[in-house]
Protein backbone atom coordinates (compact mmCIF):
# COMPACT_ATOMS: atom_id res chain seq x y z
CA UNK A 1 0.00 0.00 0.00
CA UNK A 2 1.08 3.81 -0.98
CA UNK A 3 0.25 6.08 1.86
CA UNK A 4 0.24 9.95 0.87
CA UNK A 5 0.20 12.66 2.93
CA UNK A 6 -0.04 16.01 2.49
CA UNK A 7 -0.15 17.52 5.94
CA UNK A 8 -3.19 19.05 7.86
CA UNK A 9 -2.76 23.00 6.88
CA UNK A 10 -2.83 23.24 3.37
CA UNK A 11 -3.77 21.41 -0.09
CA UNK A 12 -1.30 20.48 -2.17
CA UNK A 13 -3.30 19.08 -5.58
CA UNK A 14 0.42 19.39 -7.64
CA UNK A 15 1.53 16.17 -5.61
CA UNK A 16 -2.01 14.30 -5.51
CA UNK A 17 -3.07 15.57 -9.16
CA UNK A 18 0.15 13.16 -10.00
CA UNK A 19 -0.14 10.38 -8.11
CA UNK A 20 -4.13 10.30 -8.75
CA UNK A 21 -3.04 10.01 -12.33
CA UNK A 22 -0.53 7.74 -11.84
CA UNK A 23 -3.12 5.39 -10.19
CA UNK A 24 -5.20 5.00 -12.80
CA UNK A 25 -2.26 3.40 -14.96
CA UNK A 26 -1.10 1.23 -11.86
CA UNK A 27 -4.24 -0.02 -10.76
CA UNK A 28 -2.52 -3.31 -8.70
CA UNK A 29 -1.30 -0.60 -6.44
CA UNK A 30 -3.23 0.55 -3.56
CA UNK A 31 -3.20 3.63 -2.51
CA UNK A 32 -4.59 6.28 0.55
CA UNK A 33 -4.17 9.34 0.24
CA UNK A 34 -4.64 12.52 2.88
CA UNK A 35 -5.34 15.30 0.49
CA UNK A 36 -5.84 18.15 3.14
CA UNK A 37 -9.03 20.79 2.57
CA UNK A 38 -8.68 20.78 -1.33
CA UNK A 39 -10.98 21.38 -4.04
CA UNK A 40 -9.52 18.71 -6.23
CA UNK A 41 -11.52 15.33 -5.99
CA UNK A 42 -9.16 12.25 -6.60
CA UNK A 43 -10.64 9.84 -9.28
CA UNK A 44 -8.65 6.31 -8.78
CA UNK A 45 -7.20 6.60 -5.11
CA UNK A 46 -9.16 6.23 -1.88
CA UNK A 47 -8.90 9.05 0.05
CA UNK A 48 -9.42 11.57 3.40
CA UNK A 49 -9.17 14.98 3.97
CA UNK A 50 -7.54 14.99 7.71
CA UNK A 51 -6.95 11.98 9.60
CA UNK A 52 -7.02 10.97 13.11
CA UNK A 53 -4.02 9.77 15.17
CA UNK A 54 -5.47 5.98 15.40
CA UNK A 55 -6.06 5.96 11.89
CA UNK A 56 -3.29 7.57 10.82
CA UNK A 57 -0.98 4.72 12.85
CA UNK A 58 -3.21 2.16 11.53
CA UNK A 59 -2.34 2.93 7.70
CA UNK A 60 0.80 4.05 7.71
CA UNK A 61 1.93 0.70 9.40
CA UNK A 62 0.76 -1.11 6.30
CA UNK A 63 2.21 1.34 4.16
CA UNK A 64 4.97 -0.16 1.80
CA UNK A 65 5.82 3.60 0.84
CA UNK A 66 4.63 7.29 1.68
CA UNK A 67 4.54 10.06 -0.43
CA UNK A 68 4.65 13.25 1.05
CA UNK A 69 5.02 16.76 1.28
CA UNK A 70 8.47 17.85 3.16
CA UNK A 71 6.45 18.04 6.65
CA UNK A 72 8.80 17.25 10.05
CA UNK A 73 5.68 15.01 11.08
CA UNK A 74 5.65 12.46 7.93
CA UNK A 75 9.56 12.68 7.91
CA UNK A 76 10.12 11.59 11.50
CA UNK A 77 7.00 8.69 11.09
CA UNK A 78 8.32 7.38 8.35
CA UNK A 79 12.14 7.50 9.81
CA UNK A 80 10.79 5.42 13.03
CA UNK A 81 8.75 3.11 10.99
CA UNK A 82 11.81 2.28 8.78
CA UNK A 83 9.32 2.69 5.55
CA UNK A 84 10.73 4.16 2.50
CA UNK A 85 9.40 7.96 1.79
CA UNK A 86 9.12 9.78 -1.28
CA UNK A 87 9.30 13.46 -0.80
CA UNK A 88 8.11 16.52 -3.17
CA UNK A 89 8.78 19.86 -1.35
CA UNK A 90 6.04 22.27 -1.55
CA UNK A 91 6.64 26.01 -3.64
CA UNK A 92 6.16 29.69 -2.35
CA UNK A 93 5.76 30.29 -5.81
CA UNK A 94 3.01 27.85 -6.74
CA UNK A 95 0.88 29.11 -3.98
CA UNK A 96 1.80 26.15 -2.14
CA UNK A 97 3.13 27.37 1.24
CA UNK A 98 3.69 30.64 2.84
CA UNK A 99 7.40 30.16 2.15
CA UNK A 100 9.85 28.35 0.63
CA UNK A 101 11.05 26.69 3.95
CA UNK A 102 9.77 23.12 2.75
CA UNK A 103 13.16 23.43 0.40
CA UNK A 104 15.79 24.28 3.35
CA UNK A 105 14.02 21.19 5.40
CA UNK A 106 14.79 18.61 2.68
CA UNK A 107 18.62 19.35 2.61
CA UNK A 108 18.81 17.80 5.94
CA UNK A 109 17.28 14.57 4.72
CA UNK A 110 18.82 14.11 1.61
CA UNK A 111 21.26 11.89 2.75
CA UNK A 112 19.32 9.36 4.63
CA UNK A 113 19.14 6.06 2.88
CA UNK A 114 15.20 5.28 2.95
CA UNK A 115 14.57 9.28 1.65
CA UNK A 116 14.80 10.20 -1.97
CA UNK A 117 13.91 13.91 -2.51
CA UNK A 118 12.29 15.64 -6.27
CA UNK A 119 11.86 18.53 -7.30
CA UNK A 120 8.79 18.04 -9.70
CA UNK A 121 6.43 15.91 -11.25
CA UNK A 122 7.63 14.38 -13.72
CA UNK A 123 10.78 13.26 -11.45
CA UNK A 124 8.33 12.60 -8.50
CA UNK A 125 6.85 9.59 -11.29
CA UNK A 126 10.35 8.49 -12.27
CA UNK A 127 11.40 8.21 -8.78
CA UNK A 128 8.20 6.17 -7.38
CA UNK A 129 8.60 3.68 -10.43
CA UNK A 130 12.07 3.23 -9.51
CA UNK A 131 11.48 2.79 -5.86
CA UNK A 132 8.62 0.02 -6.23
CA UNK A 133 11.01 -1.74 -8.10
CA UNK A 134 13.84 -1.38 -5.75
CA UNK A 135 13.26 -4.21 -3.16
CA UNK A 136 16.55 -3.90 -1.83
CA UNK A 137 14.94 -0.32 -0.28
CA UNK A 138 13.26 -1.56 2.73
CA UNK A 139 15.24 -3.41 4.47
CA UNK A 140 17.72 -1.20 6.72
CA UNK A 141 15.45 0.28 9.63
CA UNK A 142 16.58 3.67 10.45
CA UNK A 143 17.04 4.31 14.43
CA UNK A 144 16.57 8.02 14.75
CA UNK A 145 16.49 8.68 18.20
CA UNK A 146 15.81 12.73 20.19
CA UNK A 147 19.23 14.07 21.59
CA UNK A 148 20.42 12.96 24.67
CA UNK A 149 22.07 16.10 25.70
CA UNK A 150 18.36 18.03 24.15
CA UNK A 151 16.53 16.07 26.76
CA UNK A 152 19.42 16.60 29.31
CA UNK A 153 19.61 20.53 28.80
CA UNK A 154 15.78 20.52 29.12
CA UNK A 155 15.69 18.02 32.66
CA UNK A 156 18.76 20.34 33.96
CA UNK A 157 16.64 23.24 33.23
CA UNK A 158 13.39 22.37 34.91
CA UNK A 159 15.60 20.89 37.92
CA UNK A 160 16.98 24.63 38.53
CA UNK B 1 -0.09 14.49 50.83
CA UNK B 2 2.87 16.39 51.77
CA UNK B 3 3.19 19.18 49.43
CA UNK B 4 7.08 17.81 48.56
CA UNK B 5 5.74 14.59 47.52
CA UNK B 6 3.32 16.21 45.44
CA UNK B 7 4.40 16.13 41.36
CA UNK B 8 5.46 19.09 39.36
CA UNK B 9 3.20 19.63 35.90
CA UNK B 10 4.16 20.06 32.83
CA UNK B 11 1.80 21.83 29.58
CA UNK B 12 2.93 20.27 26.30
CA UNK B 13 1.52 22.63 23.82
CA UNK B 14 2.04 23.33 20.15
CA UNK B 15 -0.56 23.57 16.48
CA UNK B 16 -1.32 20.37 14.97
CA UNK B 17 1.24 18.42 12.66
CA UNK B 18 4.84 18.08 12.65
CA UNK B 19 4.40 20.38 15.90
CA UNK B 20 2.90 17.55 17.73
CA UNK B 21 5.33 15.05 16.37
CA UNK B 22 8.09 16.95 17.30
CA UNK B 23 7.12 18.03 20.83
CA UNK B 24 5.73 14.35 21.90
CA UNK B 25 9.84 13.34 21.17
CA UNK B 26 10.34 15.82 23.89
CA UNK B 27 8.28 14.08 26.88
CA UNK B 28 10.74 11.96 27.94
CA UNK B 29 12.75 14.95 29.77
CA UNK B 30 9.55 14.87 31.42
CA UNK B 31 9.05 10.94 33.46
CA UNK B 32 8.08 12.64 36.89
CA UNK B 33 5.87 14.69 35.64
CA UNK B 34 2.26 15.19 35.48
CA UNK B 35 1.49 15.69 32.21
CA UNK B 36 -0.99 18.35 30.23
CA UNK B 37 -1.33 19.22 26.66
CA UNK B 38 -2.48 21.43 24.57
CA UNK B 39 -3.31 21.24 20.65
CA UNK B 40 -5.35 22.38 17.94
CA UNK B 41 -6.65 18.88 16.21
CA UNK B 42 -9.08 17.75 18.87
CA UNK B 43 -8.07 13.78 17.50
CA UNK B 44 -4.97 13.67 19.15
CA UNK B 45 -6.30 13.06 22.91
CA UNK B 46 -6.33 9.27 21.40
CA UNK B 47 -2.73 9.34 21.14
CA UNK B 48 -2.51 10.64 24.66
CA UNK B 49 -1.52 7.36 27.63
CA UNK B 50 -1.24 9.88 30.38
CA UNK B 51 -2.43 13.17 31.21
CA UNK B 52 -5.42 15.16 29.71
CA UNK B 53 -5.80 16.55 25.71
CA UNK B 54 -7.56 19.95 25.78
CA UNK B 55 -8.23 21.36 22.10
CA UNK B 56 -8.26 25.10 20.93
CA UNK B 57 -9.16 26.75 17.86
CA UNK B 58 -6.91 26.54 15.02
CA UNK B 59 -5.10 29.68 13.94
CA UNK B 60 -1.88 30.56 12.34
CA UNK B 61 -0.04 33.86 12.99
CA UNK B 62 -1.46 35.32 9.92
CA UNK B 63 -5.15 35.00 10.78
CA UNK B 64 -5.78 37.76 13.53
CA UNK B 65 -9.66 36.86 14.55
CA UNK B 66 -9.21 33.18 15.11
CA UNK B 67 -5.90 33.75 17.31
CA UNK B 68 -7.80 35.96 19.89
CA UNK B 69 -10.30 32.93 20.58
CA UNK B 70 -7.24 30.94 20.19
CA UNK B 71 -5.23 33.08 22.64
CA UNK B 72 -8.04 33.39 25.03
CA UNK B 73 -8.78 29.52 25.84
CA UNK B 74 -5.24 29.18 26.02
CA UNK B 75 -5.27 31.74 28.70
CA UNK B 76 -7.82 30.60 30.34
CA UNK B 77 -6.71 26.63 30.32
CA UNK B 78 -3.20 28.39 32.07
CA UNK B 79 -5.20 29.67 34.86
CA UNK B 80 -7.03 26.46 35.67
CA UNK B 81 -3.71 24.09 34.94
CA UNK B 82 -1.17 25.94 36.75
CA UNK B 83 1.09 23.98 35.50
CA UNK B 84 5.04 24.22 36.80
CA UNK B 85 6.69 24.25 32.93
CA UNK B 86 5.19 25.19 29.54
CA UNK B 87 7.09 23.67 26.77
CA UNK B 88 6.42 23.99 23.26
CA UNK B 89 7.84 23.53 19.76
CA UNK B 90 5.19 25.84 17.94
CA UNK B 91 3.41 27.43 16.25
CA UNK B 92 1.25 30.14 17.60
CA UNK B 93 -0.63 28.17 20.07
CA UNK B 94 2.98 27.70 21.44
CA UNK B 95 3.48 31.38 21.24
CA UNK B 96 0.88 32.32 23.73
CA UNK B 97 1.11 29.40 26.19
CA UNK B 98 4.47 30.82 26.73
CA UNK B 99 3.72 34.43 26.54
CA UNK B 100 0.88 33.76 29.16
CA UNK B 101 2.56 31.35 31.38
CA UNK B 102 5.58 34.00 31.66
CA UNK B 103 3.68 36.46 32.78
CA UNK B 104 1.89 33.79 35.94
CA UNK B 105 5.58 33.27 36.61
CA UNK B 106 6.17 29.86 34.98
CA UNK B 107 9.15 28.12 33.59
CA UNK B 108 9.11 28.42 30.05
CA UNK B 109 10.62 26.35 26.94
CA UNK B 110 10.50 26.61 23.22
CA UNK B 111 11.99 24.26 21.04
CA UNK B 112 11.72 25.29 17.42
CA UNK B 113 10.65 23.36 14.89
CA UNK B 114 12.99 21.14 12.78
CA UNK B 115 11.18 22.71 9.87
CA UNK B 116 12.66 25.92 10.52
CA UNK B 117 15.80 25.65 8.55
CA UNK B 118 16.97 28.95 6.98
CA UNK B 119 15.56 30.99 9.42
CA UNK B 120 13.67 30.65 13.09
CA UNK B 121 9.82 30.30 12.99
CA UNK B 122 7.78 33.85 13.61
CA UNK B 123 6.55 32.48 16.29
CA UNK B 124 9.90 31.36 17.41
CA UNK B 125 11.66 35.06 16.66
CA UNK B 126 8.69 36.55 18.20
CA UNK B 127 8.25 34.32 21.54
CA UNK B 128 11.67 35.37 22.67
CA UNK B 129 11.46 37.64 25.11
CA UNK B 130 8.89 35.00 27.24
CA UNK B 131 11.29 31.89 26.73
CA UNK B 132 13.39 30.95 29.81
CA UNK B 133 14.83 28.63 27.66
CA UNK B 134 14.78 29.53 24.07
CA UNK B 135 15.96 26.67 21.88
CA UNK B 136 16.82 26.16 17.93
CA UNK B 137 17.25 22.62 16.57
CA UNK B 138 19.70 23.60 13.72
CA UNK B 139 23.48 24.26 14.76
CA UNK B 140 23.92 27.28 12.10
CA UNK B 141 20.81 29.33 13.64
CA UNK B 142 21.94 29.63 16.81
CA UNK B 143 24.00 32.51 18.45
CA UNK B 144 25.42 33.65 21.54
CA UNK B 145 22.40 35.93 22.83
CA UNK B 146 20.52 32.69 21.54
CA UNK B 147 18.24 30.85 20.82
CA UNK B 148 21.17 27.80 21.59
CA UNK B 149 21.80 24.66 19.96
CA UNK B 150 21.76 21.59 21.96
CA UNK B 151 20.65 18.89 19.56
CA UNK B 152 17.79 17.81 17.70
CA UNK B 153 14.59 15.54 17.96
CA UNK B 154 16.09 13.07 15.79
Amino acid sequence: MIFVSVGSQLPFDRLIKTIDDWAATHQNETVFAQIGNSSFIPQNIEFCETIDPINYSKRIKDADLIIAHAGTGTIITALELGIPLLIMPRLAEKGEHRNNHQLATVKRFLNFPLIKVVEDETLLLSTLNQMLKDKTLNTDKVKTTVSEKLITTIKNFISE
Amino acid sequence: MNQLDKKKKVLLISSSGGHWIEMRRLEVAFENFEKCYISTNPNYHQSITEGKFYAVPDASMWDKFHLLGQALKIFFLLLYLRPDVVISTGAAPGFFGLFFAKKMKIKTIWVDSLANVEQLSLSGQKVKPYADLWLTQWEHLSTPEGPYFHGAVL
